[in-house]
């Protein structure tokens, strides 16, 4: 058999392949519908483009293939032609681009009405800590983690005392409730990843990197560490759940504050710094 | 034909420049070329077997030095990329590979094939031996460093093979080698293991400084006259900007090896934050993880190209010797590997979309990283242009070109989509991403190197490799691999995250099963398969068709030598004067379908060559 023919049969296989693919991505359950159709979009183009290639390529050798005599074409350089194809290449290449950029820019400019989640991550495990009434996280250090105060919450924050703190790696989310996730990890890098939400982002250690989505289907998700961190890294899972707005409420009433965490402890030193703090 | 410039004595006389539009149409005229620059370089000629052989000042003896110590890494390589498909394809079958080993085996494939195998091959070994072959030189400029560079690089070798055997076992932290968790103890080999990693880094940077000296001087001063720089073949001009790239990036490296060595072992804090591990702080506080991220990339990325232009420029030579034909576009074919070297440098980032940098560096690395894709596109259309109209022999090294082509396209592509912020998103940390340089950066070189090696073998030992068994070897390779990596990309689609030990019962994943199974299957048959191509190695040392000079009629000076394969020297008593470019390939009026680079005007006056 001609190599040609292989070749033929590697890209037409390619082809088929992808069209009659068991494995594609899971279903999408947040806004970011958008990455969706950028890769899409990519695709069809870039698709395209190898197919054509290729094609062409296993034209070459099917038609050119070794005769001795043959007469060859003696062609340095076709100003014209090098000109088309840059050309042509580089609108391809803006096509491309150009789309993606604008999802880009929604990635990172979060909606208003977000909810703040703060994502703790650390070898191994999750935790997570939501805003009280005044929709505002306390600020928090990793030097200050002790077993009484579990996220290093600052003392001297008042924004921080109606926290609510979950102490489990099952994170509650309202459906079509935009969520900005605020990623603090207290060891290695992390990465807090819901393949359903597309969206993804490293956890550091030392600085607070965020990123947003809007959950719009109800149901129960699993979280993955998306960055490698250490041994333990492939086991380190957590769930979210997307629910309705009721079910949501009942939820967070549940929860823990971080004025709750303290008045159950016994550590009146913890205390009288909480009284002190209030009275000034 | 291959050694006439013996009997060729040009003129040296007059400072006009330019080579072939003499007026006066005398032969003498049309065949003059400057005279030479400078003297003639003196060399030190080993007489015993440890200086012939081993200390050897030689660029050809120490270019098979680098591919045999390269390949041995390789193969190391090779086997552990085993040990993790088992493990991925069919878990709790072999009982020894922990999570540990696992992460261990990991990171020792990708710094052993990135590094150590890859850029030592096509640098080392190819550089080494072909620059002073195709520049008509004796040998590199400084023989000696030579020398020293690759014996560095043996200890660099020695020195990353211990840490298999230390304390803790190799570093686990993924070849990328993040901070803070490659130096803590939830990482695998985080004392010794990671110590012995950053100083046998280290110790390859040094090594191969002096050898990329080395060739750059000898490209850019050692060239025999009429070598101008526009008529190189393009391997050279691949090996020489990816030279200059590693020159540049390679100390990037360095530094942040350094750095992180004495993160680990003086306690400073250059990539560390404040930490806490198990209940206590850590006495580190204030340096950047992120940081040291964007050094690793800064090398990082060119390092990509330090191994892409040597495979786009001997691919390219490959091409054009095997289709019969000029490589189409040569101008913009140099023009196009020097822009994407100066444009690597721009790029790095793009391996940090998700790493928590500042986000408004995403709209500027993906544009940049989009903008190399056009120089990148204008060298595959020029390699299948060059197909078009010409006369393909269909052997082995073609073989082995069309497939790089393929699988070179391929993941070119799927660099798009990675490159393309919002694309990257939901795709990085996925087996999209393994795929995806696999693809480009593992197979499609590795195409580019195998076909070299059924290239270059006739020169280097004097006897032709078996094209049966060739054939053999390219298909199991090529279609084997192919099917491990094209399915691949659709794992990561599904969003299977990388450097997973186990995925447990995802349920999105489980359906991956069997081709977790089935890529397994294909990574051993085709790692097996390279038997083939030992075995063909071994046995045509002794029993291969003698090859003779220029088997295959090809036009570059390294297969013009006076002796096949070539002696030190290279050259005999004379060095060869060059008068064209080497891609006069099917000239019309030439009677021959070939032109050798050595070849006078004057004796193919009737050929309609373009001036080069």
């Amino acid at each position: 058999m001609h190599p040609g023919i292989i070749f033929l049969g590697v890209i037409v296989g390619s082809v088929l392949f992808h069209i009659f693919t068991p494995w594609w991505w899971t279903d999408i359950a947040s806004n970011w519908g958008a990455m969706d159709d950028t890769i899409n979009l990519t695709f069809w183009i870039g698709g395209g483009v190898f197919v054509l290639v290729c094609l062409f390529m296993v034209y070459c050798v099917l038609k050119f293939s070794y005769k001795e005599g043959r007469k060859v074409e003696y062609k340095p350089e076709d100003h014209k032609l090098e000109k088309i194809l840059t050309i042509a290449t580089t609108i391809g290449v803006i096509a491309l681009l150009a789309p993606g950029l604008i999802v880009y820019n929604n990635y990172i400019n979060t909606p208003k009405n977000a909810l703040h989640v703060e994502v703790n991550a650390w070898q191994w495990g999750w935790q997570y800590r939501l805003p009280g009434e005044d929709g505002i996280l306390g600020t928090a250090h990793v030097a200050k983690i002790s077993d009484d105060n579990p996220f290093g919450i600052n003392l001297d924050d008042p924004n921080g005392k109606d926290d609510i703190l979950i102490q489990d790696d099952v994170l509650h989310l309202k459906k079509n409730r935009p969520v900005k996730i605020l990623l603090r990890s207290l060891d290695v890098l992390h990465n807090f990843y819901v393949p359903q939400f597309r969206a993804k982002m490293d956890a550091i250690p030392g600085i607070i990197t965020y990123y947003w989505f809007e959950p719009n289907k109800i149901g129960e998700y699993e979280v993955l560490c998306a960055e490698y961190c250490g041994v333990g890294h492939y086991a380190m899972r957590a769930k979210v759940i997307v629910q309705s707005e009721g079910n949501y409420d009942n939820w967070i009433k549940e929860q823990e504050t971080f004025s709750d965490l303290i008045a159950k402890q016994n550590n009146d030193k913890l205390k009288l710094t909480i009284v002190a703090k209030n009275k000034n | 034909m291959s050694d006439e410039y013996n009997q060729k004595n040009t003129p040296i006389k007059a400072q006009s420049s330019e080579t072939t539009s003499g007026s006066s149409g005398s032969s003498k005229d049309i065949d003059y070329v400057r005279p030479a620059e400078l003297p003639e370089q003196d060399l030190y000629h080993g007489h015993s077997f440890i200086t012939k052989w081993i200390f050897c000042q030689d660029a050809k003896v120490i270019g098979v030095q680098y591919f045999l110590t390269a390949v041995f890494t390789g193969i190391v390589g090779l086997v552990l990329s085993w040990l993790m498909r088992l493990q991925l394809g069919f878990p709790e079958l072999v009982p020894f590979i922990t999570a540990e080993h696992y992460y261990q085996f990991v990171t020792m494939h990708g710094m052993i094939m990135v590094v150590y195998f890859l850029t030592a091959l096509f640098l080392g070994g190819f550089g080494n031996y072909l620059i002073p072959l195709m520049v008509g030189a004796r040998d590199m400029v400084f023989p000696y460093v030579n020398m020293v560079s690759f014996w560095m690089f043996f200890i660099a070798v020695c020195v990353l093979m211990a840490s298999f055997f230390v304390p803790g076992g190799p570093t686990g932290a993924g070849w990328t080698l993040y901070p803070p968790q490659a130096i803590l103890p939830g990482t695998p080999g985080s004392n010794m293991g990671i110590i012995l990693m950053l100083v046998s880094l280290s110790l390859f940077v040094i090594g191969f400084t002096m050898g990329g000296l080395n060739y750059i001087i000898t490209i850019l001063q050692a060239r025999t006259r009429g070598m101008t720089l526009m008529r190189m073949p393009l391997t050279i001009w691949g090996i020489f900007t990816a030279t200059a790239l590693a020159m540049l990036a390679f100390p990037a490296l360095l530094v942040s090896c350094i750095m992180m060595t004495l993160d680990k072992m003086l306690g400073t804090s250059f990539f560390m934050p404040t930490i806490l591990q198990a209940g206590e702080v850590l006495s580190y506080g204030g340096g950047s993880p992120v940081l040291f991220q964007h050094l690793f990339w800064f090398f990082g990325h060119p390092e990509v190209y330090i191994v892409a232009l040597p495979a786009f420029g001997i691919v390219s030579d490959l091409i054009s010797v095997h289709a019969r034909k000029n490589i189409f576009g040569y101008r913009m074919m140099v023009w196009a590997i020097v822009g994407i070297g100066a444009l690597s440098f721009f790029v790095w980032a793009h391996h940090m979309y998700v790493s928590g940098m500042n986000p408004w560096f995403g709209f500027f690395f993906a544009t940049t990283t989009l903008i190399i894709a056009v120089p990148t596109a204008l060298k595959v259309y020029n390699w299948i242009i060059t197909l078009f109209r010409a006369n393909i022999r269909m052997n082995t090294v073609m073989l082995f070109c069309l497939g790089f082509i393929v699988t070179f396209v391929n993941g070119g592509i799927t660099g798009i989509f990675l490159g393309n912020v919002a694309v990257d998103i939901p795709l990085s940390d996925t087996y999209f991403v393994i795929a995806h340089f696999h693809m480009v950066m593992g197979i499609a070189p590795l195409m580019v190197i195998m076909g070299a090696v059924y290239h270059w073998f006739p020169l280097v030992t004097g006897r032709m490799l078996s094209e049966k068994l060739g054939k053999w070897h390219f298909w199991f390779t090529f279609l084997g691999a192919y099917s491990i990596y094209f399915p691949m990309h659709y794992l990561g689609f599904i969003g299977v995250p990388r450097r997973y030990f186990e995925m447990y019962d995802s349920p999105y994943v489980t359906s991956a099963t069997g081709m977790n199974e089935f890529i397994t299957v294909a990574a051993l048959i085709v790692g097996f398969s390279q038997l083939i191509f030992i075995y063909n190695i071994v046995t045509s040392l002794s029993i291969g068709k003698p090859a003779g000079k220029n088997p295959w009629k090809a036009n570059s000076l390294e297969w013009l030598t006076p002796e096949v394969p070539p002696a030190h020297g290279n050259w005999g008593e004379k060095l060869p004067v060059i008068h064209r470019w080497p891609y006069d390939f099917n000239v019309p009026g030439a009677k021959e379908d070939y032109i050798t680079q050595t070849t006078p005007p004057s004796e193919v006056i009737s050929a309609e060559v373009e001036k080069t």
